[in-house]
């Protein structure tokens, strides 16, 4: 056997490992075990790439991977779960950047030995192109979530980011049509790189779901287009699993906001406040409470839903509504908790919130399935959501008209928690506040919470 | 590798990928995302074949930065997924110990 067959079946190996643990992911019961495959995959792939006999020195191989370990490993064990979504998109950006580096080292290399054709021309630029965009794109939602920069809206910016996909596409085609000038290549890492800011830097927080699941998606992508460019089966096959798991992603969350990929790339946001003017829907109309009334009305209830949105997280109030909800199970009330897919700043965020104040994920239901059992919900507690709540959104016309959102109006009594009554991040007013069963707990999130729990114990 | 053969290789990639991943509940998409994440760090394989060539000095300073990015990616998103998955297994853990209790 060659050595180039031991590498190529070496990689099938961790080709069928890498699908074997993405599938373990698919359950809470197997997915440890399907990660564990997954970074057993990816050593497998290492190891027999390191035979490879075109490697002629392995000092310099040592020293990126361990500066790469070490700050890996520090990352991974400080960061905070509610920073998770900054975490996967400095990742995402860092996996773009890698792409396009070995593109450009693969490029360079094929073109200086005059090995490289048209296909591998394309193929690098397809890679770097894919993998600027992603880098320059995930810095700034990186810096975005992370509260360091707010981004700017520049007028004519739709127009301006066609012109950079067109001139990128230009530079490309000379690129690939003149290999030996490198002028070219720079050009489409520069127009890329810029692209990859002006589309991004103008997507408000709401869409950052959206957002990172799409740049989860380039990153595979351009890992994909590098194993174009390096004749590599293994980069290849995983790099479109990544890509295909980003884009489904993209395509939840898109439709859990009833938004399209256009619209939100190209930024036309909700406007605010169309048609629905604050002051009259809620003069007169809204109902405040005080803990201890909760604390009653829990009581008697059976049956219990919490629903949370990013406002718990900001909070902080994880343990304090874990607490709650022992405190409930203790007295036989069923407690779940109804979770939009859109509840935190990525896909599946809230769960993770969640799951870290040790509650079960058995009790985290999807919006679709809770939905169906407000009938028989008594107390319906809204904490720290907004939006995703708001039953405007079934109206025919409207900022949010159509976005899937959680019944919590169906309950029979609706508890509120909220420091005032200003709106969401679609900045439009919300008809929950003034509905006849819904009562409002002004107050910030976590002291609430607590209030209500140390009232329930004395009822 | 032929073109064509690279080509049909990505697209049926690409369907696997999507069948395995519909099947993914909402509670594991942030672990999926991470986890993911580190998979697409599968660029460090190209890179180390680049690092290792020394075909010109530039050439090896992309590779060696590289290695060290993809890295990150590899190491960083494999660890952090392992660490939220464990949230989620207290759980599981107890009733894994339950079933080998009723075996022996």
């Amino acid at each position: 056997m060659s050595s180039d067959d031991f590498i190529g079946l070496g990689y099938l190996v961790a080709a069928a490992l890498f699908i074997l643990g993405l599938k373990g992911l698919s359950k809470p019961r197997t997915a440890v075990r399907g990660n564990q495959l997954g970074a057993s995959a990816m050593l497998i792939a290492v190891l027999v790439t390191l035979t490879d006999n075109q490697i002629i020195s392995y000092w310099q191989l040592a020293l990126g991977v361990v500066i790469g370990a070490t700050i890996g490993v520090v990352l991974a064990v400080r960061v905070e779960m509610t920073s998770m979504p900054q975490l996967v998109a400095l990742f995402n950006g860092f996996g773009g950047l890698a792409s396009v580096l070995v593109g450009a080292a693969s490029f360079f290399e094929a073109v200086g030995r005059g090995t490289d054709d048209v296909q591998l021309n394309v193929a690098a630029a397809f890679t770097v192109a894919i993998g600027a965009v992603t880098f320059t794109g995930s810095i700034i939602a990186f810096a975005k979530l992370q509260e360091v920069w707010g981004g700017v809206v520049l007028p004519g910016a739709r127009a301006f980011n066609i012109a950079l996909v067109m001139a990128s596409l230009v530079f490309a085609s000379l690129m690939v049509a003149n290999p030996d000038d490198r002028i070219w290549f720079w050009l489409l890492v520069a127009s890329a790189s810029v692209l990859g800011v002006t589309v991004t830097s103008p997507i408000g927080g709401a869409d950052m779901p959206v957002v990172i699941a799409l740049l989860n998606s380039l990153s595979g992508l351009a890992a994909a287009a590098a194993g174009f460019v390096l004749d590599n089966a293994l980069l290849i096959v995983a790099g479109a699993l990544v890509g295909a798991s980003g884009l489904i992603l993209t395509s939840i969350m898109t439709k859990a906001m009833n938004r399209s990929l256009v619209s939100v790339l190209f930024s036309d946001a909700p406007t605010a406040g169309d048609g629905l003017d604050a002051g009259d829907m809620y003069a007169g109309k809204v109902t405040s409470t005080s803990a201890d009334e909760v604390a009653m009305l829990l009581d008697t209830a059976s049956r219990v839903v919490i629903v949370p949105g990013y406002g718990l997280a900001v909070a902080q109030a994880q343990h304090a509504v874990r607490d709650l909800a022992r405190a409930l199970e203790e007295k036989g009330t069923e407690v779940v908790f109804g979770i939009h897919p859109v509840a935190g700043r990525m896909p599946g965020h809230m769960n993770v919130l969640l799951a870290e104040a040790e509650i079960s994920y058995e009790a985290l239901i999807e919006m679709d399935d809770v939905n169906t059992t407000f009938e028989q919900t008594d107390v319906a507690i809204v904490l720290g959501a907004n939006d995703v709540v708001n039953p405007a959104a079934r109206e025919a016309e409207g900022p949010i008209a159509g976005m899937p959102i959680i019944d919590v109006d169906r309950a029979r009594v609706v508890i509120v928690i909220k420091r005032s009554l200003s709106p969401g991040f679609a900045g439009i007013a919300n008809p929950l506040f003034a509905a006849d069963n819904t009562m409002m707990l002004f107050g910030d999130g976590k002291a609430a919470v607590i209030e209500i729990t140390k009232a329930l114990e004395q009822v | 590798m032929d073109p064509i053969i690279a080509l049909t290789l990505f697209v049926l990639a690409v369907f696997l990928g999507v069948e395995v991943i519909t099947k993914v509940p909402p509670t594991l998409h942030t672990p999926l995302m991470s986890g993911s994440n580190a998979v697409s760090g599968i660029t460090l394989v190209g890179a180390l074949v680049s690092a290792g060539t020394e075909y010109s000095t530039l050439t090896t300073v992309f590779a060696i930065a590289a290695v060290a990015l993809a890295t990150i990616n590899v190491v960083g998103g494999f660890l952090v997924t392992n660490r939220m998955l464990a949230m989620f297994a207290p759980k599981q853990r107890r009733r894994a110990s339950d079933e080998s209790d009723t075996q022996s």
